[in-house]
């Protein structure tokens, strides 16, 4: 098995153009053999946009990339694969064949390439030299398993030992830890330090800075399609590299809190979804921030669901301002005044063939209409433009299809549509996840803006330092039920985690 | 951002053109070169003669459209033309009955096919087209047996060895003669343009159409759109039909099965039309124009009716190889 090199992989003034965007303009980068490399970024800097580029995603690019100081041609997939370059792409599903066993996914290239002359599948061999695999990256997973039963970390090792299967030089990582718990983080940075001592390159995409330190040696801070810093992280700190990806100083991350509580306005009680969700408790007062927290699975998306009458409520109630609501569909819940801006935002919250302008108003259309049932051009250009300027959703325009804007600010949009709906309960599950920095703190800023206008919010998140900052009460969510209620004021991230991880106070 | 908004303009290409305009551009190329190799192809009558020999197609496509639009597929639509088709003609000649109420009962039973469709669709979670194939062959069954596999028409025999008596109104006969045929068709097509680009519920079955996972996120009424989709698409497939009663003043068997896959073609030669990359009723008009400039200029060509069928094929697979290849990207 090969795996072991010394040479350094070099690009060399990389640009390319989509339509509406010039992504990447003259970009140089560079990552060693047996180094962690950290890539990072503002959503729509142009990180995933260059790490495509070395998988062989495009071909219309211009510039050189240079593996051991010899030039090569990447224009298709299989061209990086040659070179050992190996990509496990966030959406971790795209690139599993969910009905297929394990072993047969990590297998998979040597089976479609390595079958020229051959014509039967060697079961035998084939679990056997996928067993290899994952002991090599030292995860425990029966190859027989169907790929659908796995959890998201399960299936990023899969990914993981596919790539080191065969020839694996250089591994990309883009944002691996985003789905993962602190335990699989764990896991994950071991697996790094095995690889990078066998001297696989490994570049390491995340919005996670503490990571980043934690693991990286070299770091690469791209804005707006260019290079802005490269060097040894040592000679950075968390804070230059946050003035670097927003090309400002950055002060305080999360609004002041100056907030008028008002009485009671939501009401959970013994909810249970029949599965993930057992029995919890919670109340949101008007102009309250509250928070979820918990770990990766402890039941506080499906709680989010049930809420918003996405899932199936098998018992409890819920109450908005003393009435009970029955809610059937998403749509009883949006005329009840209850909102959720869904975690899945790429899958469950846009529409990509859609403009910008229709994935806004979609959840409010009623409020632009004239004359009945037709929509009014007029109306809806004026709120998505305002919009579009008050979460600064880079886009050419307002008509522009959504499939032309970067993974973040299609993220705003999701968020943006929601924020045009006038509810009662806003909820929010993960909002910030995979948004950069200085997005981050304009969903933070408005949905600051929101409680200060008398709403209720439940805001769904396992970034503790997010708990800390934005809200005003905790409840810690563990194995499907609300363990515990906190104020935010009388208690740290320490104790949210005790909480997280089944633990009782002494 | 500076640079978004300066490489705007070099987005233009040779292949987003031809995408965009390339069902224009054949019309208008087939139109030349047929005005040129014919003497009479672009006489206002045979003008006439075209639009009407299109109007069956585009309105069954038009409801194929609605159909399309919240991501669905009506296969049936062919079927429902023929059980319409049935139903007309025999309330006319079997039972005596008046244009309008007889247009209403068949519009009616329309209705209840739609339901079917959109019960079984909605409630068992089947692929729109595997479940329509389905109803398209119970639906030929229905019409079928409802005729007991005849021929309807004036005058013809009955079970019981009787001539029927009934007879078809005047005012019936008009709706299937220019230009009431062809006033029919163009409202169809108008209304339907309106309503999926204009209204709320058109805005609404694009969104189902194009992620019905996050339209039901965003309070969207999925099961309920997805309903009206399949009774609109019943509804212009009956309608169809009793144009197509009016036109031939007889309901053969199976009458409407020829206009399925004519109208499959018209609504997806639509979808690119002005770059649209969805269902959407003018294209699916322009689709239908095509299909309908080919076959008269090829009989007048006099290209032998057994080989048309290759160049329809054709310009569908051409259209689509369009359609697609962009969509890809």
């Amino acid at each position: 098995m090969e795996g072991i090199g010394n040479g350094a992989l070099k690009m060399e003034r990389i640009s390319i153009a989509f339509p509406g965007v010039q992504a990447l303009s003259e970009v140089n980068f560079e990552a060693g053999s047996g180094r962690v490399h950290a890539l990072i970024g503002a959503n729509g800097a142009g990180k995933s946009t260059l790490m495509k580029i070395l998988a062989g995603a495009y071909n219309h690019y211009t510039g050189e990339i240079k593996v051991d100081g010899q030039e090569v041609k990447i224009h298709n997939p299989k061209d990086a694969k040659d070179q050992g370059i190996q990509v496990v792409f966030q959406e971790v599903d795209t690139a599993l064949i969910p009905y297929l066993t394990v072993g047969e996914n990590i297998v998979m290239e040597q089976v479609v390439h390595g079958m020229k002359r051959k014509y039967w599948i060697g079961w035998k061999k084939l679990h056997r030299s996928a067993q290899q695999a994952l002991e090599r990256i030292q995860a425990k997973i029966p190859t027989d398993k169907l790929v659908r039963d796995l959890t998201l970390a399960e299936k990023q090792m899969v990914l993981i030992a596919r790539s080191v299967a065969t020839k694996c030089r250089y591994l990309i990582l883009d944002e691996p830890t985003a789905p993962l718990s602190s335990n699989e983080t764990e896991q994950l940075f071991r697996l790094i330090r095995r690889l990078k001592s066998e001297g696989v390159g490994i570049i390491f995409i995340s919005h996670r800075l503490p990571e980043l330190f934690e693991i990286c040696d070299d770091i690469t801070v791209m804005r707006d399609g260019r290079v802005v810093f490269a060097g040894e992280i040592s000679s950075i700190d968390q804070q230059g590299v946050v003035e670097h990806m927003l090309g400002m100083k950055l002060d305080n991350q999360f609004p002041k809190k100056e907030r008028t509580i008002g009485k009671v306005s939501f009401e959970v009680k013994a909810v249970s979804d029949g599965d993930k969700v057992r029995s919890a408790d919670l109340y949101i007062r008007e102009g309250e921030i509250v928070g979820l927290a918990g770990l990766v699975g402890a039941g506080k998306t499906e709680l989010c669901r049930v809420l918003f009458g996405a899932s199936r409520l098998s018992s409890g109630d819920i109450q908005l301002r003393g009435k009970k609501l029955l809610l059937r569909s998403p749509h009883d819940a949006v005329k009840g005044g209850i909102i959720l801006v869904p975690e899945e935002r790429r899958r469950e919250g846009i529409f990509v063939q859609e403009s910008v302008s229709v994935n806004l108003t979609v959840a409010s259309l009623n409020r632009f209409l004239t004359w009945g049932p037709w929509v009014s051009r007029a109306k809806e250009k004026q709120a998505s433009q305002d919009m579009i300027r008050s979460l600064g959703i880079k886009t050419p325009s307002d008509q522009t299809r959504l499939a032309n804007l970067s993974g973040g600010n299609q993220q705003k949009v999701a968020i943006g549509k929601w924020l045009l709906v006038d509810a009662d309960v806003y909820i929010f599950d993960e909002p910030t996840k995979g948004v950069d920095v200085g997005a981050k703190r304009d969903i933070y800023e408005l949905i600051a803006e929101l409680a200060a206008r008398g709403k209720s919010i439940l805001y769904a998140s396992s970034e503790m330092s997010e708990m800390m900052g934005i809200t005003d009460r905790i409840y810690v969510m563990y194995d499907g039920k609300v363990l515990k209620e906190l104020e935010t004021a009388r208690t740290n991230e320490e104790e949210i985690m005790l909480y997280s991880i089944g633990g009782v106070s002494r | 951002m500076n640079a978004v908004e300066t490489s705007r303009k070099k987005s233009f290409s040779l292949l987003e053109f031809f995408y965009k305009y390339g069902t224009l551009i054949t019309i208008l190329l087939l139109i030349v070169i047929f005005g040129t190799a014919t003497d009479n192809f672009l006489s206002g009558s045979n003008i006439i003669n075209i639009l009407r020999s299109i109007s069956i197609i585009t309105i069954i496509a038009i409801g194929l459209t609605v159909s399309l639009s919240v991501g669905g597929f009506d296969l049936s639509i062919g079927s429902t033309a023929s059980v319409a088709n049935a139903l007309v003609i025999s309330m006319f000649v079997w039972h005596g009955q008046s244009t309008g109420f007889s247009i209403a009962v068949t519009l009616l039973f329309c209705l209840v096919v739609g339901l079917i469709n959109a019960f079984l669709v909605i409630n068992f979670k089947i692929q729109d087209m595997l479940m329509t194939l389905a109803t398209m062959f119970v639906f030929q069954g229905v019409a079928l047996t409802y005729t007991r596999g005849a021929t309807v028409s004036q005058n013809m025999i009955l079970p019981n060895g009787d001539f029927a008596t009934g007879v078809i109104p005047a005012g019936f006969k008009k709706l299937g003669q220019e230009p009431w045929i062809i006033i029919i068709m163009l409202l169809a097509v108008l209304a339907v343009h309106l309503f999926l680009k204009y209204t709320k519920h058109g805005r609404y079955m694009y969104m189902i159409g194009g992620n019905p996972e996050a339209a039901a996120l965003s309070g969207i009424r999925v099961g309920r759109y997805r309903l009206a989709a399949y009774l609109i698409s019943a509804v212009f497939a009956g309608l169809g039909g009793i144009v197509l009663g009016a036109r031939v003043m007889s309901a053969e068997v199976n009458s409407g099965a020829p206009y399925l896959m004519e109208a499959v073609a018209a609504a997806f030669i639509g979808y690119s039309v002005f770059g649209a990359g969805k269902p959407n009723a003018f294209g699916t008009f322009a689709g239908a124009v095509l299909i309908g400039i080919l076959s008269n200029g090829l009989i007048m060509l006099s290209v032998p009716y057994y080989a048309m069928d290759i160049v329809k094929g054709s310009v569908l697979a051409l259209a689509l190889a369009i359609t697609y290849y962009k969509r890809s990207r």
